[in-house]
């Protein structure tokens, strides 16, 4: 589904993703670890088409196709989701107003029929109970206000609303308590299915306790620097990042 | 200054007229009034640029053009074509007023509380003026504004309410001035007086439309006089073609413990500029003053708003907004006066502005003088553009990049719009903002024609 070969990216002139290497196959759920600034956060905003983050070399394709040249709604459109480790607040919007106008634009990019109001409303009420949110949650402004809970819950809500083939989790689990972890968790896993994929982001392993991948990468100055299966989130999480580095030969 | 006595010329010919008693019999003191008003006007005559008060706002090609009085017909204006700008059969109380007269064919009056009154100021001038003497002219005042100066001398028609003290108007009053502009380049001086009864409550709407493709001029003046404890809500809304001028001033007085709430909303014209002013004149005044400028292409918009406070205990609360773009240039300039006696003086002032092209031009001024010590003063603005988080995160959940700059650019202007508390006008205002805002490429343009 999703093919990254030798991405290289840099913001403000400083290059942060040197080579890094990925496939990801419908149905698998993969963890991306990593300590802070290895570019974690910059592989997922890569992926969902932030123009401020420059590809100087290597190429994406998602089914098949080149993905890089797309916009960002282009990628959603086509079925990229990526969940925000900081979402935005925007004071005057509805939650319900700018999610319908999304998945209408999703939908008409896949030869859907658009849904109104009414529709939208029936669907997303079924959706909310997923992630244990209050109906109010729709007509309160996006975000505005939200505990951080509240916002990452949001996150997930939205994706699945959006339905998307790819999802891309960046750092949901920061600011979460075990209960709001929990929820995001069970979200997520209604969501596995063999023709949709998964990119869970983190800097702990605890969330990998709820949300249990397939594969476990270790991105480390920009590069993926060690892969297996779920126990190399565990070895991580007892060795710390430190073992890698020394074993990788990257300076510690 | 002295360039101007060509300039006058058409208006002196105009208060001639007047003063001969050419359409409304006028009373002695309204004689008096208009005489040394049109003196104050032919004194300061247009104020230019270099007058502090209109460093930013350039009114020569008022000055320049000759406006002529429109002709006293109705140009064939139906119920039908006012529609879009009125608020249906469950809006209440509707004066409307043609080319600056009062229509009353166009206009609805149901079932008024006991006591109330609501109709044409040229109507009460002929028939019992007696209820206008000891208000008309004397809140808004003729001696540094020229405008206003020159409404007092001109001024024909225009709407005047009485609320009685106690009475609770349930549904808005609205005042309707429409512009026929068919051919020649008109003028218009509606003057509005509006006396709120001690414990009164109400609710008016003034709101300004064009129809014509000519040139006019708009210059109004609205006073209002709001008793102890009476609570009032006023929202101006100009729609004024791209070929209007549109000078305005509303002056509000506040007794004690009286409540007022201003909205100026500013969606068109070519140059637009409101002043609006209130004098919180005895002890727990509230004031609120919030507007909001939509402009486009070559439009200018200048918003100049004073508070006065005079008594101790008010408070005064000020947030306006502005979006720019294409070519076009916006003024804010907010003085708070504090004076001696005005202790525990709460006074907070906002402005924000949204420059959505590189050729739009703000100048925002926040003006504080305070002479009481034991007060509490803020004052804030703000310039910007579209947050650049948020269009990714919209355009992340599949919006293109058009449609999630206009939602943005909404969720600006509706902080402003959101507070509208007549349901009608905020749902119109809503879906006109949402129309307008969601091509806005189109709306952006430097052509200056709406999309």
């Amino acid at each position: 589904m999703l093919v990254i070969e030798d991405l290289h990216a840099s913001v403000n002139g400083a290059e942060i993703l040197r080579g890094l290497d990925l496939e990801v196959r419908a149905g698998e759920v993969h963890a991306v670890m990593g300590p802070n600034g290895s570019g974690k956060s910059t592989l997922a905003n890569v992926l969902a088409g932030r123009e401020s983050y420059e590809v100087t070399r290597g190429r994406v394709l998602f089914e098949g196709r080149d993905l890089l040249p797309m916009s960002p709604e282009a990628r959603a459109c086509e079925g990229i989701f990526l969940a925000f480790q900081y979402p935005v607040e925007i004071p005057g919007v509805s939650t319900a107003y700018f999610l319908k106008a999304g998945l209408n634009a999703i939908r008409k990019h896949r030869g859907l029929e658009e849904l109104d109001a009414i529709d939208f409303l029936a669907m997303a009420k079924e959706k909310l109970k997923i992630v244990e949110m209050e109906q109010s949650l729709m007509t309160r402004a996006l975000n505005e206000g939200f505990s951080g809970g509240e916002k990452k819950r949001n996150e997930i809500f939205q994706m699945v609303v959006l339905d998307p083939r790819l999802a891309i989790l960046d750092e949901t689990d920061s600011g979460l308590d075990i209960d709001a972890l929990k929820i995001v968790a069970d979200g997520v896993n209604a969501l596995r299915s063999p023709d949709r994929a998964m990119i869970v982001i983190t800097h702990y392993q605890r969330l990998l306790n709820y949300i249990v991948p397939d594969h476990v990468h270790v991105l480390l100055n920009g590069r993926i620097v060690r892969s297996g299966g779920k126990g190399l989130a565990l070895d991580l999480e007892e060795r710390g990042y430190d073992w890698v580095k020394a074993d990788a030969g990257a300076p510690a | 200054m002295v360039a101007g006595a060509k300039e006058w010329e058409g208006y002196l010919a105009d208060f001639a007229q007047l003063a001969s008693n050419g359409n409304t019999p006028a009373p002695p003191w309204m004689r008096e009034l208009r005489r040394t008003a049109l003196d104050r006007f032919t004194a300061l005559g247009f104020p230019t640029t270099r007058h502090e008060e209109w460093k930013y706002t350039n009114v020569a090609p008022i000055a320049r053009s000759r406006f002529e009085r429109a002709e006293s017909t109705r140009n064939g204006l139906t119920a039908e074509r006012l529609a879009p700008f009125t608020f249906g059969e469950q809006g209440g109380t509707r004066l409307v007023f043609v080319d600056g007269r009062y229509a009353p064919a166009l206009s609805a009056l149901p079932d008024l509380p006991d006591g109330m009154m609501a109709g044409s100021l040229a109507g009460v001038l002929t028939a019992d003026s007696t209820a206008l003497e000891p208000h008309l002219a004397r809140y808004a005042a003729c001696q540094d504004h020229a405008f206003v100066a020159l409404n007092t001398a001109c001024m024909e028609d225009g709407a005047f309410v009485s609320v009685p003290a106690g009475t609770a108007v349930p549904k808005p009053i609205h005042l309707l001035f429409v512009t026929t502009a068919p051919e020649k380049a008109t003028v218009s001086h509606p003057r509005n007086l509006i006396l709120m009864g001690g414990g009164s409550r109400a609710m008016i709407v003034e709101s300004y439309v064009g129809l014509g493709p000519a040139s006019y001029f708009t210059n109004a003046v609205t006073e209002i006089l709001i008793g102890e404890s009476a609570v009032l809500t006023h929202d101006k809304l100009v729609e004024e073609t791209d070929g209007a001028f549109h000078i305005a001033t509303t002056q509000a007085q506040l007794d004690r413990s009286a409540v007022f709430t201003s909205r100026a909303i500013t969606l068109s014209g070519a140059l637009v500029r409101n002043d609006t002013n209130a004098v919180l004149a005895g002890e727990g005044g509230d004031c609120t003053l919030d507007g909001l400028y939509l402009l486009h292409g070559r439009q200018h918009a200048d918003n100049h708003t004073r508070i006065d406070h005079e008594k101790p205990h008010c408070s005064s609360r000020e947030l306006y907004k502005g979006i720019l773009a294409g070519r076009s240039k916006g003024v804010f300039n907010g003085k708070i006066y504090v004076h001696q006696d005005a202790q525990k003086t709460d006074a907070k002032q906002t402005n924000k502005n949204l420059l959505l092209s590189e050729d739009a031009v703000i100048n925002t001024k926040p003006q504080l003088e305070i002479l009481a010590d034991d007060v509490k003063c803020a004052h804030g603005s703000t310039i910007g553009r579209l947050d650049e988080d948020a269009i990714f995160y919209l355009r992340s959940r599949g919006l293109g990049l058009e449609a999630a700059r206009g939602l943005l650019t909404y969720a600006f202007a509706s902080e402003v719009v959101s507070r509208i508390t007549i349901a009608p006008l905020q749902g119109r205002l809503d879906r006109l903002l949402m129309a307008r805002l969601q091509s806005l490429d189109g709306w952006s343009g430097a052509s200056g024609v709406p999309a």
